[in-house]
């Protein structure tokens, strides 16, 4: 295992420091490898993205960085600690909050287990209650505080984790898809909490992990692009965009889900495509990007021959799924269904 | 300690917050140890015996409560994600299972009072208790070999999950029959092979001294070598349960089990 650079031209070592962290998991006939040498760094205060399809190593890393997964090589630290020589004075510093968990006990309140929790990080009993009466506050359930956790509905409950997540005020906070199947509403309230409690309140460092394209663009001051456990860009979500820029994005819809798309894999100047098909209204609506228009008019010909009417077409700005689609060739949708 | 405070409020808290729980947890140990009382009446044994199922029957509840309530829960735990929730928490994991094993004694305790004092009034069972204080080592004796045994038995459950619960179950009947519950195996009608496999168990040298002392009406002087034989017990399992512990969570790590659920 290759040793942590813990300081770096007189500066203060990064918060998370990753490098070429290699993670190989048994396979039915060889190892499969989850990451694929994973270099990064976070600083101090940053929110820090982690955005891939599933089964792109997200929560391989963000498990060998909360000390819960050891790395086949490389090596990691969080808050200048080595997660595996050291995992005792990470677990200090950190805490995780995993989307569509409900840890704790169904049998007691979530007031109660929120007790409960604080406990594990030593907090003193009074300290605890003012601070989960502060957190229950200010995450909007006050009003369930006296029930059950069993009794809670989906978004509640993670503004319990989320709360239990804050409760031993982390350094390094790391969230693994934490608006997974929640309504609009409550993820973006959730959202907003994590940002206000990074930048306003605490100065923490966030580590997050989404597959939410909106929800990384929002939140994150920098974004890693990640795909078969490599890392594939890295920036801010404005650079990231910014370099898509000479090429242009269009979008379409088309009558029938049986639009056969095969053939923009064979043409030229095409840097990658996304589909996504409506059964309910049939129709296809679809997202490319080209070196030049031209190639984008060849297509909606191609498209025509197949006896297809085009309902709408737009030029659409930048999103990081275009990034994504910029770098793989495809969208995340393709992606989980390949 | 706050963590193991805190678990062994979780276990007291949940398991009395539904009262159905406690009426099982009392009628159904005294149907299962009536059974042998009424067998040993019908084939006339002595009255001691309905004592020793008593006794038997008492015990059993806390082997029980180890095996499902402290060893298993790392399981329950894993499904649930609280798991996860624990491991990522600075706090010792030996804390953990202290907490759930005094939790889980005191809540066992309670209920196992009940039976056997509902089974000597019922069965009308001669107790002869000359020394109670030999009677409370051995029983205390007894329940600290049997939650080392059992926090040793957790770090399975930490890591195998489901196939570490068939092992329990494997274990619950032949961990019955070996360390005599219903009836005593230094008997000289048990064969010699049972009597040294069950001299594995270290509910059997309890159930043993605990009867000796409680219904025979023996003294320290007879039942010295149940004391050391349970303190051997104990100094051995305690720190071989953290080695354990510690042996399965790395392992976990490494094979990327750790966490994983439905295994």
């Amino acid at each position: 295992m290759s040793h942590l650079v813990v300081a770096r031209d007189n500066r203060l070592p990064h918060t998370i420091e990753t490098h070429n962290v290699v993670r190989e998991f048994k396979g039915h006939d060889k190892p499969v490898k989850a990451l694929d040498g994973v270099s990064i760094y976070i600083d101090e205060g940053e929110i820090f993205g982690l955005l891939g399809p599933n089964g792109a190593g997200k929560t391989t890393l963000i498990k060998i960085l909360t000390t819960l997964l050891l790395p086949t090589s490389g090596a990691a630290s969080v808050g200048g600690f080595d997660v595996v020589k050291e995992p005792h004075k990470v677990r200090k510093i950190i805490s995780l909050v995993s989307g569509g968990e409900t840890p704790g006990y169904g049998i007691l309140s979530a007031s109660e287990n929120l007790w409960f929790f604080s406990q594990l990080y030593g907090l003193p009993s009074s300290v605890a209650k003012t601070e989960i009466k502060r957190l229950i506050a200010d995450l909007e359930f006050e009003e369930y505080a006296k029930t059950r956790m069993s009794k809670l509905s989906t978004g509640y409950r993670q503004r319990l984790n989320l709360a239990r997540g804050l409760l031993n005020n982390p350094k390094i906070f790391f969230l693994d898809e934490p608006t997974l199947g929640l309504d609009v509403l409550t993820s973006r309230k959730l959202r907003s909490y994590i940002v206000d409690w990074a930048k306003k309140e605490r100065k923490g460092t966030v580590l997050l992990t989404t597959h939410y394209m909106a929800e990384a663009d929002e939140m994150c001051d920098r974004v890693a692009i990640i795909d078969r456990g490599k890392i594939l860009a890295c920036d801010s979500p404005l650079r990231l965009k910014e370099k898509l820029k000479e090429n242009v994005i269009m979008k379409a819809e088309v009558s029938s889900v049986q639009a056969d798309f095969g053939f923009v894999d064979e043409m030229k100047g095409v840097v990658g495509y996304s589909q996504t098909r409506s059964i309910q209204t049939n129709t296809t609506s679809f997202k490319v990007m080209v070196r030049e228009e031209k190639t984008f008019t060849d297509i909606l010909s191609k498209l025509e021959r197949q006896n297809l009417r085009i309902l709408s077409v737009n030029r659409a700005e930048p999103t990081l799924e275009d990034v994504y689609i910029s770098l793989v060739g495809r969208g995340f949708e393709e992606e989980n269904a390949s | 300690m706050r963590a193991a405070y805190a678990r062994l409020w979780v276990r007291i808290k949940g398991s009395n917050r539904e009262p159905e729980w406690l009426l099982a947890e009392l009628v159904i140990p005294v149907i299962t140890l009536s059974a042998y009382v009424f067998l040993y009446k019908m084939v006339k044994a002595p009255p001691e015996y309905a004592g020793f199922v008593i006794i038997g029957g008492t015990m059993m509840a806390f082997w029980s409560n180890v095996l499902w309530n402290m060893s298993a829960q790392f399981y329950w735990e894993k499904e649930t994600g609280t798991l996860e929730a624990y491991l990522v928490a600075p706090i010792s994991r030996m804390a953990i299972l202290l907490g759930m094993a005094l939790g889980g004694f005191v809540n066992t305790t309670l209920r196992a009072i009940a039976v056997f004092v509902a089974g000597i009034l019922i069965f009308q069972v001669p107790m002869a208790v000359n020394e109670p204080f030999t009677a409370l080592l051995i029983f205390f004796l007894t329940i600290g070999a049997l939650y080392a045994l059992g926090m040793m038995f957790a770090s399975l459950f930490l890591l195998y999950g489901r196939e570490a619960w068939h092992t329990a179950n494997l274990l619950q009947e032949p961990v019955q029959f070996l360390s005599g519950t219903y009836y005593p195996t230094t008997s000289q009608v048990v064969p010699f092979m049972v009597q040294l496999l069950s001299s594995l168990i270290p509910l059997t040298f309890g159930l043993d001294g605990i009867r000796k002392v409680a219904i025979l009406g023996q003294g320290i002087n007879q039942v010295w070598p149940n004391v050391i034989a349970l303190t051997i017990f104990t100094l051995i399992l305690l720190p071989l349960a953290k080695k354990a512990l510690d042996f399965m969570e790395n392992l976990g790590k490494k094979e990327g089990r750790l966490t994983l659920r439905w295994q």
